[in-house]
């Protein structure tokens, strides 16, 4: 983190970039909040720590439109948002200096707290330097640990690579964090019953409460006019009034973002009701991968996604009930 | 009147598009072959105008099933438009299909404007499967069902 600070405040102060975009700490010790830095004095409160969840790129459409730079920390899941904003003509590259900063997994503050673990007075191990495999939290009830792995996102689980695919510099190390298949869970899912699969999303589904978070949060998600924000559109900006409305939400919402999602797992993480979000952008890009081709959104700022390309051969759609 | 009494009318909702499934809906009709009264055909410029909230936004507003007829891929109007459908629909009936949602509810067929017992045939068969699985009550605002 020192180091990352030190290199930002030579940056700002050679005027290669007129601002740092990354994140500042939190009132508590587990949230750690996007932000802007200015001077070298704003760069006190920069942290870098294993609760850096947020993905920067989306701030990065409206960064593009000040005067100068802005230097940006990215994790290398991060990056490929950043390129698939490249592509949608979203961000400027020219106004963006990018860190490539390393990453060895985010944490999940739920999911310490499932385990448990409350009043929490401060963590230890959560920061990029540390080689510690658990996390050792100081709680108004003792001492407790926990293991990195178990308290990770859940995205982290499924981890893209610790490859940045795009930088102009790298800072810190990183690590593959993958131990699981990413598409076990949908896979799951597809082999229940429909009475079944209608039941679990019922129940996901309902907890719902219209944030608009996940939308918020999506770095493909930034039309600058939704479709949720229009009044023609019947549920927006109240709550539900039936079953229906929370489904629909969710389906274009995904259906939005499909192709171009790069599975940053945002939606999921920033979901103040826990529901898996990331399933449904998920399934869309099994069905993507299976039926038009491997495609992973963000790997190139070039090639075309797969929802506005099309070959003559293409599967018909009654392959849906084909397939069982 | 008591919900099991009623005789199930399916609502069901066709989007044709104007150049070939539109015109071969019409073809049906001057030669005098029959398609059940259940269809409500809303005409659109191309299949390519089917948003995937038109379907979705069909269901919530109490249709039991809906089907979308276009120009055979390679006769498109404009060219693609089809092959563009095809793909969003494939993956919104799929994601459907994921959430437990009958997928036998939704239909994409190929209609050319000389296809007027085709369009008769598909759209009785379709109106057949609608009967056999019953009322939507998965999708929809059940507040209008009485």
């Amino acid at each position: 983190m020192q180091e990352l600070i030190n290199r930002a405040k030579e940056l700002l102060a050679d005027g290669t970039v007129a601002r740092v975009l990354g994140w500042k700490a939190g009132d508590l010790p587990y949230n750690p909040e996007p932000a802007y830095f200015e001077s070298a004095e704003e760069l006190k409160d920069f942290v870098y720590n294993g609760f850096c969840g947020a993905n920067l790129s989306k701030y990065m459409i409206e960064a593009s439109k000040l005067e100068g730079k802005t230097m940006v920390c990215l994790k290398p899941c991060d990056t490929y948002s950043f390129n698939q904003l490249i592509k949608e003509h979203r961000v400027d590259r020219e106004k963006a200096y990018i860190v490539g900063v390393g990453c060895k997994g985010k944490l999940d503050i739920e999911k310490i707290k499932k385990q448990g673990i409350k009043g929490i007075e401060s963590i230890q191990g959560a920061e990029i330097t540390d080689d510690a495999e658990t996390l050792t939290i100081q709680t108004l009830y003792g001492e407790k640990t926990c293991a990195y792995a178990d308290a990770m996102l859940e995205r982290c689980h499924v981890c893209k690579g610790k490859e940045h695919m795009i930088f102009d510099e790298q800072i810190g190390e990183s690590k593959e964090t993958k131990d699981a298949e990413r598409f076990a869970e949908v896979e799951r899912i597809e082999a229940m019953s429909p009475e079944e699969k209608f039941a679990y999303f019922q129940s996901e589904l309902s907890k719902c409460i219209r944030c608009n978070a996940c939308r918020n949060a999506c770095p493909a998600c930034s039309c600058r006019k939704c479709v949720f924000d229009s009044n023609k559109f019947d549920s927006s900006q109240k709550a539900n009034v039936d079953s229906f409305e929370e489904k629909m939400f969710h389906i274009i919402r995904a259906f939005h973002v499909a192709g171009r999602c790069t599975d940053c797992g945002e939606c999921s993480r920033v979901c103040p009701q826990g529901i898996p979000l990331h399933l449904f952008n998920r399934k869309f890009i099994k069905d993507i991968d299976a039926l038009y081709g491997e495609y992973q959104a963000g790997a190139d700022t070039d090639s075309k996604a797969p929802l506005t390309n099309y070959t003559f051969e293409d599967a018909e759609p009654s392959i849906v009930g084909k397939r069982g | 009147m008591p919900l099991e009494n009623k005789e199930f009318k399916p609502k069901i909702v066709a989007f044709c598009c104007n150049w070939c499934s539109y015109a071969g809906a019409d073809l049906a009709g001057s030669s005098r072959l029959t398609y059940p009264a259940d269809v409500k055909i809303i005409r659109v410029p191309c299949s390519c105008r089917v948003n995937p909230m038109f379907i979705l936004r069909a269901f919530e507003k109490g249709a039991d099933g809906v089907i979308m007829c276009g120009c055979h891929p390679g006769d498109c109007h404009y060219s693609t438009g089809n092959y563009y459908a095809r793909r969003r629909m494939t993956l919104l009936f799929s994601m459907l299909d994921y959430l437990g949602v009958e997928n036998g509810r939704t239909r994409v067929e190929w209609v050319s404007a000389a296809e007027g017992v085709k369009f008769s045939e598909t759209m009785n068969s379709f109106v057949e499967k609608i009967y056999s699985l019953g009322e939507n009550v998965r999708l929809g605002d059940l507040r209008c069902k009485s």
